[in-house]
């Protein structure tokens, strides 16, 4: 089996514009989740969301481009511009080929629908622009990033809600560990915060009317947020060979359903994908020194995922640090797995451990280290990615220091 | 009219439930019904359809929303409440 290795990272959310403005935020433990800016906003129950806001896309992309992007597929090229300029990657001829693109999304085109349903139902038009099939498919996002930089190897998209991200970077991972690919595009975006996205929502009344606050006593909620987080993947003796910079390596991966409920998560489900990532990543359960959660700051969310860790590490589910980012930027949905996975590359880089902020009271159901509200410095070598999503379906991602 | 509000409740939990109306107990909680979480929040979407109300209803923190849910008598006491609330204003 080929070793995986990451070489360049890239994203723009609420958080930052860029990789380095995201981690100096969760460095500073600082909130991206603000009051929503959208049409129709006083209509929405839930008026706050990890909204990316002062992006102009006139001054990245010109009118054809965006007549073709969606918001979904802007944020991903954005993100693979700057992952591949970090990764110094040129792809032509062989490594062409050789190069592939997964992400995950969970909505496609969301504005885009919301917009053209505008047209056709509210406004009474008989007639659309003539791309908005092309502009809100799914796998457009991969579409534009395959050919913008040629890559002409295995692309698709994956979608499975909150774990779209984490499902697509595991089949990039096994895509090039199994020799199928020698670099991947890989991570996820999502673009939700629109009128009917979250008016979607708030029917399952799980919205927070005014933080995320993941693993307090109080918490009341998830919030939604937006963007995107792209990386390369590459073989480990590729990147070697050329001097590239190894940000970290990707050692295992998970991926389990829960046959059980559409809606409520399962501990025995979430905890046999945690173990199962970290037999697949061939360390022992107290090498790992953090998780990033999937932290929804639901009332059930929270509860069984602290469960499940304790059920997965059994002592050492005491002495690692888990907290969950998605208080500062939001829930990305299909793209969240992607955002978070910052988080784990911050914690390995660089030593610090990305706060949980808006912690206010301790849960008795949530009793583990989960990095209250400041950021923490930490040598860890081992750390997880937790995504369990709507469906049932679960996957996590396991990196180390090379 | 009175009476109406809560035969209307009664058969929108009943439905449900999947149980005839006067199998429904004034005293039974959702639980008992075979009601989850799922069924909990259609029946509150169901009920402010009926009565063109909102429902202040969080599942995260069902226990301090103002709409009491702890058995059918509180879900219809409290649609009383919102529907005269609505009729006020």
């Amino acid at each position: 089996m080929k070793r995986v290795v990451i070489t360049g990272q890239g994203t723009i959310n609420a958080l930052g514009t860029n990789v380095s403005e995201t981690w100096e935020a969760m460095r500073e433990g600082r909130c991206g989740i603000g009051p929503l800016e959208m049409r129709d906003v006083d209509r929405l129950a839930i008026q706050i969301g990890g909204q990316v806001k002062g992006y102009d896309p006139e001054t990245v992309f010109n009118r054809q481009q965006i007549l073709l992007y969606d918001r979904f597929t802007q944020f991903t090229l954005l993100s693979a511009r700057e992952a591949i300029a970090q990764a110094g990657l040129n792809f032509i001829g062989d490594l062409a080929t050789r190069t592939g693109v997964v992400l995950g999304n969970s909505g496609g085109g969301m504005n885009t629908l919301d917009e053209n349903y505008r047209t056709v139902y509210e406004d009474g038009k008989n007639r659309v622009h003539p791309f908005v099939v092309p502009k809100l498919m799914n796998n457009a996002a991969a579409s534009h990033v395959s050919m913008e930089f040629n890559l002409k190897g295995p692309t698709f998209t994956v979608s499975t809600a909150c774990a779209s991200s984490n499902h697509a970077m595991g089949q990039a991972f096994q895509i090039i560990r199994s020799g199928m690919a020698e670099v991947m595009i890989t991570g996820g975006s999502e673009s939700m915060l629109c009128f009917g996205g979250v008016k979607a929502w708030e029917g399952l009344r799980v919205m927070s009317k005014d933080a995320c606050r993941p693993f307090s006593a109080n918490r009341n909620g998830m919030v939604q947020g937006e963007g995107a987080a792209v990386f390369v993947f590459e073989e480990y003796e590729h990147a070697r060979a050329r001097g590239a910079e190894i940000l970290a390596e990707v050692i295992g991966f998970a991926m389990t359903s829960d046959a059980a409920d559409i809606v409520m998560p399962s501990k025995q489900g979430a905890a046999r994908t945690i173990a199962g990532a970290v037999k697949d990543a061939r360390v022992n359960p107290e090498q790992v020194g953090y998780i990033n959660a999937h932290g929804t700051g639901t009332a059930a969310n929270d509860k069984t995922e602290c469960a499940a860790v304790a059920d997965a590490f059994g002592h050492h589910a005491d002495d690692l640090m888990i907290s969950s980012t998605k208080s500062m930027h939001g829930h990305l949905i299909g793209g969240t797995g992607a955002v978070e996975l910052l988080a784990c590359t911050l914690a390995l880089r660089e030593g610090v451990i990305a706060p949980t902020i808006g912690y206010e009271e301790p849960d008795p159901e949530c009793a583990l280290d989960v990095v209250p509200n400041v950021a923490r410095e930490a040598k860890v070598e081992v750390v997880l990615s937790n995504a369990f999503a709507f469906g049932g379906l679960n996957a996590v991602l396991v990196l180390s220091r090379v | 009219m009175s009476d109406d509000i809560k035969d209307k409740v009664i058969a929108i939990i009943a439905e449900q439930a999947v149980l005839e109306p006067s199998d429904v107990n004034m005293d039974a909680t959702l639980e008992d019904l075979g009601i989850d979480s799922l069924g909990l929040v259609e029946s509150i979407f169901a009920i402010e359809e009926a009565f063109d109300i909102s429902v202040p209803f969080n599942a995260n923190e069902p226990e301090k929303s103002e709409f009491d849910i702890s058995s059918v008598e509180s879900i219809i006491a409290a649609v009383r409440g919102l529907v005269a609330e609505q009729s006020a204003s």
